[in-house]
C-alpha cells in the first residue's frame, strides 16, 4: 500500500508538472532581469552625463536643455535614439542569450508553443503603446512619451504574466503604478525611466533568481 | 473503499494517456507534434494513445491544413475533463487514507 501511495504522488506531481509546464513558459531567467536593469541604468546615467544635469535636480530641465544640446556630435534626437536603441538590444541580447541558456539546462525548447503565446500577448499592449508614443510625440506631448511607456509596458506584462512565472505579474503592476504617478510628475522622465526600466528590473529579477534559479545553478 | 477504486478510471491507467490529458486539461487545441514533444514518447505509441481516448470520447480531433502541411490537433471533451478530475479525486482520497 505504501508503494503504491508512492506511485500515486508521482503520477500526481507528473500531471502538475505536464500542466505547467504546457500551459507556462517557465525558462524566463531572473537574472536577465537584472542585467537588463542594470544596463538600463548605465542608459540612463549617459543621458545625464550628455544632458549636463543630475537626477531630481530641477523639473522640466530637459525641455530647456535637451533641445539646445549638441554634444560628442550628436543632437538631443539623434543621442537619444541612439542611446535608447543601444539599451534596448544589449538588454534584449543578454535577456534572450539567459533564458536560452535556463532553458537548455533545464532540457526544455525556448521556441515552443508557450513562449509564441508569451510573446504574442506581450506585445499586443507593447505595440499599441509604441504607436499611441509616437502620437504623442507627433502632437510634442513630450512629458506624456516616458509616464506612457511605463504604463502600457506594465499592462504587457500583466497581461503576459498569465502565460510564464506569476512573479512578472507583481513587476508588471509596479510598473503600471509608477506610470500613473509619473503623469503627474511630468519633467522627471528620466528618472521614472530609471526607476521603472532599471531599478525594478533588479528588483523583481533577483527575487526570480533566488526563487527559482539559485538552487538549479548549484546542481547542475 | 469499493467506490473510490471504481472511480479510479480504467481508461487512464497508462502514464501517457494521464500525460496526453494533463495537457489537455490547461491548454485549448495541441497538436500532435507538440503532444510527442511534450511527452517524449514516439509516434506510434501516442497515436495509439490518443485513439484510446478517442474511442471513449474523452479527447476530440481536428484536422486543417496550415498551408500545404496537414496539421492534427486535440482539445478534452466535456465528458473527457469530467473523467479526468473525477480520476483526480479519486487519486487524491487514495491518497488520504490510512495505509
Amino acid at each position: 500500500m505504501t508503494q503504491n501511495k508512492q506511485h500515486h504522488l508521482n503520477t500526481l506531481s507528473e500531471i502538475r508538472s505536464l500542466m505547467e509546464r504546457s500551459s507556462r513558459f517557465i525558462s524566463l531567467s531572473g537574472l536577465s532581469g537584472v542585467v537588463a536593469g542594470t544596463i538600463a541604468l548605465l542608459g540612463a546615467i549617459v543621458a545625464y552625463i550628455y544632458l549636463e544635469v543630475t537626477p531630481f535636480d530641477q523639473q522640466r530641465i530637459y525641455y530647456v536643455e535637451a533641445p539646445s544640446a549638441t554634444k560628442w556630435g550628436m543632437n538631443f534626437i539623434q543621442f537619444f535614439f541612439l542611446d535608447a536603441a543601444v539599451v534596448l538590444v544589449t538588454a534584449l541580447s543578454a535577456g534572450v542569450f539567459l533564458t536560452t541558456r535556463k532553458a537548455k539546462q533545464k532540457g526544455l525548447k525556448v521556441w515552443d508553443a508557450t513562449s509564441k503565446r508569451l510573446l504574442i500577448n506581450l506585445l499586443i499592449p507593447l505595440i499599441t503603446g509604441g504607436i499611441f508614443c509616437l502620437a504623442l510625440l507627433y502632437h510634442r506631448f513630450l512629458g506624456f512619451v516616458a509616464p506612457t511607456t511605463l504604463i502600457f509596458y506594465g499592462l504587457a506584462l500583466v497581461n503576459a504574466s498569465k502565460f510564464t512565472l506569476n512573479d512578472i505579474r507583481y513587476l508588471g503592476i509596479s510598473e503600471i503604478i509608477l506610470g500613473l504617478i509619473a503623469l503627474f510628475y511630468l519633467g522627471y522622465g528620466l528618472e521614472f525611466w530609471a526607476i521603472g526600466f532599471g531599478i525594478l528590473h533588479i528588483f523583481y529579477g533577483a527575487i526570480m533568481y533566488f526563487k527559482y534559479e539559485r538552487n538549479e545553478a548549484v546542481t547542475v | 473503499m469499493k467506490n473510490i477504486i471504481v472511480n479510479l478510471n480504467k481508461t487512464f491507467d497508462h502514464r501517457v494517456r494521464l500525460g496526453i490529458m494533463s495537457i489537455l486539461m490547461v491548454n485549448d487545441w495541441v497538436d500532435f507534434k507538440t503532444l510527442k514533444e511534450m511527452l517524449e514518447v514516439t509516434d506510434g505509441r501516442l497515436a495509439s494513445h490518443i485513439k484510446a481516448l478517442e474511442a471513449e470520447a474523452f479527447i476530440e480531433v481536428r484536422k486543417q491544413f496550415l498551408g500545404r502541411k496537414p496539421n492534427t490537433s486535440y482539445s478534452a471533451t466535456v465528458s473527457g475533463r469530467k473523467a479526468f478530475n473525477d480520476h483526480l479525486d479519486a487519486l487524491e482520497k487514495l491518497l488520504k487514507m490510512r495505509d
